[in-house]
């Protein structure tokens, strides 16, 4: 019961809690990884050897036929143009509107603001679907000039879908750069305001490049999810050779027949660039996911 | 300092202001706030696309109550959805979040491995899921020696398929709860484990009740997930034969050949109606420490 009893007890004890410990860990982290490792394993193996062996057996044959299939025949190189074509353009505005709106609400004094920012939150949590049928309904009213779209209307453009990632992320945007905004000490801006300095430029030159870090985990988590996608582009999207990347992966599936080795090389190459970016921005993505969680 | 500010903004400031706030504001009532509204009003007429909008009241709602099956089933479907992310994939991610907070070996390595699916598409985890659960050819039933057909048999399909969205739930749970138990003050576990409290009672008692504001947005994006869920089912079978959910209905109601968009509509109010509430739990948390 003394402490010259108790004080060596805790090494001894803690040793084999320690190997449980990473036991438990490990065997989870490997059960994570393994339905990845799966569809990568599946993409190498001719479909004649699966379907005769199952997914789970030793391979006789290894090939990238399928990476080649995927690449020239589903014509993947096509999609992902696409998708630069509707995410690019989609992560930046969204940044710009965001970052504004949340500059004006976090640095200026304009009635309302905090009203402004519930509703632009509360918008970003609404379930798509809630707003889908009248979006659909007004994106095949509305005209578009030949050049901007050759579906002359809203509907199956790729303007379209840029407008709606743009609309549906500014809410999350603008609640993470205001809080983060407000993190910055406001007395680099008020010198500036002493010499008479606009609003643009406050936000432009001064409090834009000191919200470096935030826009850095931003850009990577809008990116990651207008690339991922899916539900947008089969709505409001008719012609097939305009779908972004991850909706095209339906393609892959047969009318009636459907190769799933071609289908797992497919996605692999779908989940590439999410996992390239987020093993390089890896501090960016969790930074992202977190900044609006915790203040 | 108010006074001050008030006379700052030129006339110049006030155009740059209006501009840039009015943008905002109306792409977001136009893409936003606007369908949502006329969600509800179409909600109320059977309109198809083409024919005239007849007003018809409730009778959106009271066909679907009764007279279509697939309602009741997607209900208890989505139902099922937030119960097992909300009791089985949260707790886990917490519980991992909590194993790896500690200074441990590899604990980079079992982070990583453990949101790796989080950057995934969810289409692209049906897609996977597909080679698992497969019938003949899958993984599952390779292992433990069955002949199940997991994703077509209607009485097992949504659990399996649930397993698969908690693959990617568990990891985004983990990465928010890790980053709060970071901020925890590390003080307070030393004073109860001072004051002779087990490593369990020190969580529950001390840090878990700190940890306040991040479960009700654990809670949030739990719900609003399970609200959501759409791809997976979708990129599996279209959502249909047991994985029916509120989200594939609407969708279908439009895109489908029928284009019933005012019984579509009904569908989508009673999503907008369920979320809602948590929006509302959410936002007056988020919102209650400013003021």
């Amino acid at each position: 019961m003394t402490p010259a009893i108790d004080a060596p007890a805790p090494p001894r004890r803690v040793r084999p809690l320690r190997i449980l410990l990473h036991a438990f860990l490990g065997l989870v982290a490997l059960g994570w990884f393994v339905p990845l490792a799966l569809a990568l394993y599946a993409s190498l193996r001719p479909y004649q050897e699966t379907a005769r062996l199952g997914y789970f057996s030793l391979p006789e044959t290894l090939t990238l036929d399928y990476y080649g299939e995927a690449w020239t025949q589903a014509e993947l190189p096509k999609y992902y143009l696409n998708t630069l074509i509707i995410v690019v353009p989609g992560v930046l505005l969204t940044l710009l509107l965001a970052s504004f709106t949340a500059f004006a609400i976090a640095r200026t004094r304009i009635p309302g603001r905090r009203t402004l920012l519930i509703v632009f939150t509360a918008g970003n949590l609404l379930p798509p679907q809630v707003l889908i049928t009248p979006l659909y309904t007004v994106y095949t009213m509305i005209p578009l000039p030949w050049w901007l779209s050759d579906s002359l209307s809203l509907y199956d453009s790729y303007l379209g879908l840029t407008l709606v990632h743009v609309a549906f992320q500014f809410g999350f945007c603008v609640f993470v750069l205001t809080n983060f905004m407000r993190t910055i000490p406001e007395s680099i801006t008020e010198a500036a305001l002493v010499d008479g300095a606009g609003v643009w430029r406050r936000y432009w030159q001064l409090t834009l490049p000191l919200c470096r870090p935030a826009l850095a985990a931003l850009g990577t988590l809008q990116f990651t999810w207008m690339y991922n996608d899916f539900l947008w582009a089969l709505v409001l999207m008719s012609s097939g050779d305009k779908l972004p990347v991850t909706s095209a992966l339906n393609n892959l599936r047969g009318q009636f027949f459907t190769d799933y080795n071609l289908l797992a090389a497919g996605s692999v190459l779908v989940a590439l660039p999410t996992l390239i970016v987020f093993q390089l921005l890896h501090k960016h993505f969790i930074a992202g996911l977190t900044l609006g969680s915790t203040k | 300092m108010t006074r001050l500010r008030a006379r700052r903004h030129s006339s110049r400031d006030v155009v740059v202001l209006s501009i840039g706030l009015g943008v905002a504001i109306g792409v977001n009532v136009a893409f936003i706030w606007g369908p949502t509204l006329a969600s509800i009003v179409l909600s109320g007429t059977d309109w198809n696309g083409i024919s005239e909008i007849r007003w018809v009241g409730v009778e959106n709602y009271h066909d679907l109550a009764t007279s279509y099956p697939p309602f009741w089933t997607a209900v208890r479907n989505n139902v099922l959805w937030l119960a097992f992310l909300g009791l089985v994939a949260t707790p886990f991610g917490l519980f991992c979040a909590v194993l790896l907070d500690r200074r441990i070996r590899f604990s980079r390595l079992y982070q990583g491995a453990l949101y790796l699916p989080v950057v995934l598409s969810l289409a692209v985890v049906g897609f996977i899921a597909q080679l698992v659960y497969s019938q003949d050819y899958g993984v599952l039933n390779a292992v433990t020696g069955r002949e199940t057909d997991w994703l077509g048999d209607p009485s097992v399909n949504i659990w399996v398929v649930m397993v698969a969205a908690a693959w990617r739930h568990v990891g985004y749970v983990m990465i928010i709860y890790l980053a709060g138990l970071k901020a925890v003050d590390p003080a307070l576990k030393e004073a109860a484990a001072i004051d002779g409290a087990s490593e369990t009672q020190a969580f529950f008692r001390v840090v878990f009740p700190t940890l306040r504001p991040i479960n009700v947005i654990v809670l949030v994006i739990t719900v609003i997930e399970a609200l959501r869920a759409f791809d997976i089912v979708y990129a599996i079978n279209k959502g249909r034969n047991g994985l029916e959910l509120l989200s594939v209905l609407v969708t279908e109601n439009i895109v489908g050949e029928a284009s019933r968009i005012g019984f579509g509509s009904a569908i989508a109010v009673v999503l907008l109606v369920i979320s809602m509430g948590f929006i509302i739990v959410y936002l007056t948390q988020l919102f209650r420490e400013e003021r």
